[in-house]
């Protein structure tokens, strides 16, 4: 593991701590209940996914744990991302697409629910950063905006404590009145997250978010991730094994449109159930 | 070989610009000497008198143009958003065949359509007409140009909004026009230059006036159409005032060429900070 990287691993459960900080929150971590015990936030059943004739996703059916991060991941094609974006039914963008089975947040069928409404609890972070051409306050208080959550003083508050929690306020504390185009690549993605966090989601979609950026923005993301979970269920979508290993709890591995193996991170890395699982994580494929 | 293509293509761009050169060069010569501060401020005088400018037709041209904005630029703005953002088969294959067809459609033609439908319900020659004809030439230009640059806005800023909660109106509004908007103006202004120098559309419709110009319901004088005037006439006196005039149309329309690429330039730097 190279320095810039070296952050905490959920795969072999030995934190590397480096700061009080780590301890702390690794203290925090060995208080929390079992993870077992943590309810389902998302619910998906026997989920059918196509293109017009051409059928994508066959049978996906799964439990995200809330608060917890599930990583998805397979190769090219597999199917993962089509997954992740129907939870938020951002595949309504292309024509001819189309999703069977069912998706239940909490208790809310997502395909009864108003687009709105789903999207202000279920936010979603892209592979590009994709700041809007408007300042760094604006970008930030857009969400909110739209929804109507807050105005003024109250506004400005909450630009500061998204931009806090995406790790990016003493960044750009001083230059909010900037454009988002002014940052580096690495803080334009924190900040499409703290647009996203501005809306209090409570499910945040990330599709390989870290895909566009350095290995030192790629440790300051994931090192995000730990301390956004304690207020959000993460689903990420990862090209890089070595990323499922260190952040997620619990990982899904998609082939072909099915998913062939979910289970606790740790289990599918170091014992899996299935052959293809195995081929792909010693780098057989993919 | 390489080096015989090279010379080749080299010269045949170069007999390409000659004409440019050699008109640039020829309103220089004829008709700079003709201007002065008279020739900027002043209006026309009759024939035989010296002196006198073409200032109601720098300023006639003005207010024609601005009216061509008004006309033209909403309708082809709201137009381009509709192509490219609702775009699809059937009414927007339509409407883009059409927007195609009417920038071939020939100046003169549009000049008559506008004299059918604004002047002759009126009864008189006005600006309003002249400035309808250059609105309608305008439109099919600003709509594909519209278009395109809106269509160049990636897909994952549209998801950005959309993920957000956001509407599919208000992402276009907030998020996709904001981010096309110097194409969009940059746009405007070429084609505002291309109409500028419209003679055609301007003879059924604004005519020509001698003095300022005394409302906008009122014929209106403009340089192409000046330039027309003095340069058919019998005295030698009004083909140089044409030179000169021509002159300082070409400038203009130099000048606002230059600066929609200016604008497009910045536009085109923004982007690379991405």
């Amino acid at each position: 593991m190279s320095p810039a990287t070296a952050t905490r691993s959920k795969l072999t459960d030995q934190p590397n701590p480096q700061t009080t900080q780590d301890v702390a929150r690794e203290l925090a971590r060995q208080l929390e209940p079992a993870r077992a015990d943590a309810s389902i936030k998302i619910k998906a059943r026997n989920v059918d996914f196509f293109y017009g004739q051409k059928q994508v996703l066959q049978g996906i059916s799964m439990d995200v744990r809330e608060r917890k991060i599930t990583a998805l991941i397979g190769p090219s094609g597999c199917g993962k991302t089509t997954f992740l974006r129907i939870l938020n039914r951002m595949y309504e963008t292309v024509k001819h697409a189309r999703a069977e089975g069912e998706v239940h947040l909490d208790t809310d069928n997502i395909f009864d629910l108003p687009l709105p409404n789903l999207r202000r609890r279920v936010g979603m972070v892209f592979q590009k950063p994709n700041p809007f051409p408007k300042s760094i306050f604006d970008n930030v208080a857009y969400g909110p905006r739209v929804h109507g959550l807050a105005g003024g003083a109250r506004l400005a508050e909450l630009v500061e404590q998204s931009l806090r929690g995406a790790a990016l306020w003493d960044e750009v504390k001083d230059s909010l009145h900037k454009s988002g185009f002014s940052l580096s690549g690495g803080q334009q993605q924190r900040l499409s997250i703290a647009r996203a966090l501005a809306i209090d989601p409570e499910v945040l979609l990330l599709d390989e978010p870290c895909s566009a950026l350095d290995p030192i923005s790629t440790a300051k993301i994931e090192e995000l991730l730990f301390t956004i979970e304690n207020r959000c269920t993460l689903v990420i979508v990862t090209h890089n094994m070595a990323q499922a290993a260190r952040v997620a709890d619990y990982t899904g591995f998609f082939l072909m449109g099915k998913l062939v193996e979910f289970n606790d991170t740790k289990t599918v890395f170091t014992n899996p159930a299935k052959k293809e699982t195995e081929d792909y994580i010693t780098g057989r494929f993919g | 070989m390489n080096a015989v293509m090279s010379l080749a293509t080299a010269l045949c761009a170069l007999v390409a610009v000659v004409p440019l050169l050699f008109v640039l060069g020829l309103l220089v010569v004829k008709g700079a000497s003709s201007l002065n501060l008279a020739f900027f401020t002043k209006l026309p005088v009759p024939v035989g008198e010296t002196g006198g400018g073409i200032a109601n037709a720098i300023v006639g041209s003005g207010q024609l143009l601005l009216l061509a904005a008004v006309f033209g630029v909403p309708l082809g703005v709201l137009g381009g958003i509709y192509l490219s953002e609702f775009g699809g088969w059937g009414v927007p294959f339509l409407v883009r065949y059409a927007a195609d067809l009417l920038v071939t459609v020939p100046s003169i033609v549009i000049g008559i359509f506008a004299y059918a439908v604004v002047v002759l319900p009126v009864g008189h020659f006005s600006a309003l007409a002249g400035g309808f004809a250059l609105g309608v030439m305008l439109l099919p230009i600003v709509v594909t140009n519209t278009e395109q640059f809106l269509r160049t806005v990636p897909v994952w800023l549209r998801e950005g909004s959309l993920a957000l909660g956001a509407g599919h109106w208000k992402t276009i509004v907030s998020v996709v026009v904001p981010t096309a908007l110097q194409g969009i103006l940059t746009g405007i202004l070429l084609a505002l230059a291309r109409v500028a120098g419209e003679t055609a559309p301007l003879i059924f419709t604004a005519f020509n006036n001698a003095y300022w110009n005394r409302g906008w319901n009122q014929p209106i004088s403009s340089l192409p159409y000046m330039i027309w005037i003095y340069g058919i006439s019998a005295y030698d006196d009004w083909h140089r005032m044409a030179w000169a005039a021509a002159l300082v149309l070409l400038a203009l329309v130099l000048l606002v060429n230059v600066l929609a690429r200016l604008v497009l330039a910045r536009r085109m730097a923004t982007r690379r900070a991405v």
